[in-house]
């Protein structure tokens, strides 16, 4: 299975996306615990919030595209392990995190209270 | 010379191929030795059948490059009192990293060059002899870059001392990569489109972690490093205005 896009492309367009997320991530973190909302209170502005639901959903994608490239090289840098296993294996990975994500932000926007 | 200097060198040279092992010989301790003037004394006098390769003796052609006590060094320009810490110490030389050892000291540069003209590493144009020369600003940005970078004899020392090209063995290395950078920057070049495509991707300019032993070792004192940080800025795009 060979890339179709080179890893290094992916992993710094992904690295611009994560750069804004994890800054947006923080500030709004800071901001609500500074201003007194408790955890229930944010759970209930988050349901039903479709722009934080897509926010997060873009900022597990990013994620799930970033880790498996740099789990790869240091597979094949520091472990000799190359090709198409090592491939699939970070790929796994990648789509692992996205589910485990995905479900997180459905369980905080979407789901049952 | 000083009574306190030894009057022979402890020397400990690579004997073999990949496979091989070190072997003794006592030098005379000269005045201003080089670690080459070592190498030549025990071919000559001690043990004709040492194989190792140079040309110039005055660091113009690359041929000498060696590891000499763990480092890679252009042995002709390198005193035998600056690799010593002291004076009795051995002075160990041996073959360059990251090469197939033909023997001795004498290592297969087949895949050092091959990476060159992998990266697109040779000038192409598009004017014959019988137009007139390109007019090329020397104080333009480009040529500067170009400047910064050209004196390369290609002797292998920053490719034998990178550790990017020990953990990935199709990584093109910085002496490819400052090549590329070189010509990125040459504005009478035609194939800058192909250039990019070469060194963009994950053998190329991006797998530079930046750890700067290339240019921590340059004899030339260059700095593939910075060379390479100039590649990757590109983002895999040829620069603006370049001839096809």
């Amino acid at each position: 299975m060979k890339a179709a896009v080179s890893g290094w492309r992916v992993q710094r367009i992904s690295a611009m996306v994560l750069a804004v997320c994890v800054t947006v991530h923080l500030i709004t973190m800071i901001a609500v615990v500074h201003g007194g909302l408790s955890a229930g209170a944010i759970l209930t502005r988050l349901h039903g919030n479709v722009v934080w639901g897509l926010f997060y959903s873009v900022f597990v994608l990013a994620a799930a595209a970033h880790v498996p490239v740099g789990l790869r090289r240091i597979a094949e840098e520091w472990l000799g392990w190359r090709g198409p296993s090592v491939f699939a294996v970070s790929v796994l990975i990648g789509l692992m995190l996205a589910i485990a994500g995905l479900r997180a932000v459905l369980a905080l926007t979407g789901g049952p209270l | 010379m000083p009574s306190a200097t030894p009057t022979t060198l402890k020397v400990s040279v690579w004997r073999g191929a990949d496979e091989g092992e070190f072997q003794r010989f006592d030098v005379p301790r000269m005045e201003s030795q080089t670690v080459l003037d070592v190498v030549i004394h025990i071919q000559r006098h001690l043990d004709a059948t040492l194989s190792y390769r140079f040309a110039c003796r005055v660091g113009m052609c690359g041929s000498c490059a060696m590891t000499v006590n763990g480092r890679a060094r252009w042995t002709c320009r390198t005193h035998v009192t600056k690799v010593l810490r002291h004076a009795d110490d051995v002075l160990e030389i041996a073959p360059l990293n990251h090469l197939p050892v033909v023997k001795d000291l004498a290592t297969d540069m087949t895949g050092f060059f091959d990476k060159w003209r992998d990266a697109k590493g040779y000038f192409a144009g598009q004017r014959t002899r019988a137009e007139p020369a390109a007019r090329v600003d020397p104080a333009s940005p480009a040529r500067k870059a170009v400047d910064a970078g050209i004196e390369c004899i290609g002797c292998g020392v920053c490719y034998a001392s990178c550790d990017v090209v020990a953990w990935n063995p199709d990584y093109l290395g910085p002496a490819a990569l400052n090549r590329a950078w070189t010509l990125v920057n040459d504005v009478r070049d035609t194939q800058q489109q192909a250039r990019v495509a070469a060194i963009s991707n994950d053998a190329g300019c991006h797998s530079c972690h930046t750890l700067g032993s290339c240019t921590e070792r340059c004899p030339k004192s260059l700095a593939p490093t910075a060379s390479i940080a100039g590649l990757k800025r590109l983002n895999g795009k040829a620069p603006q205005g370049a001839l096809e």
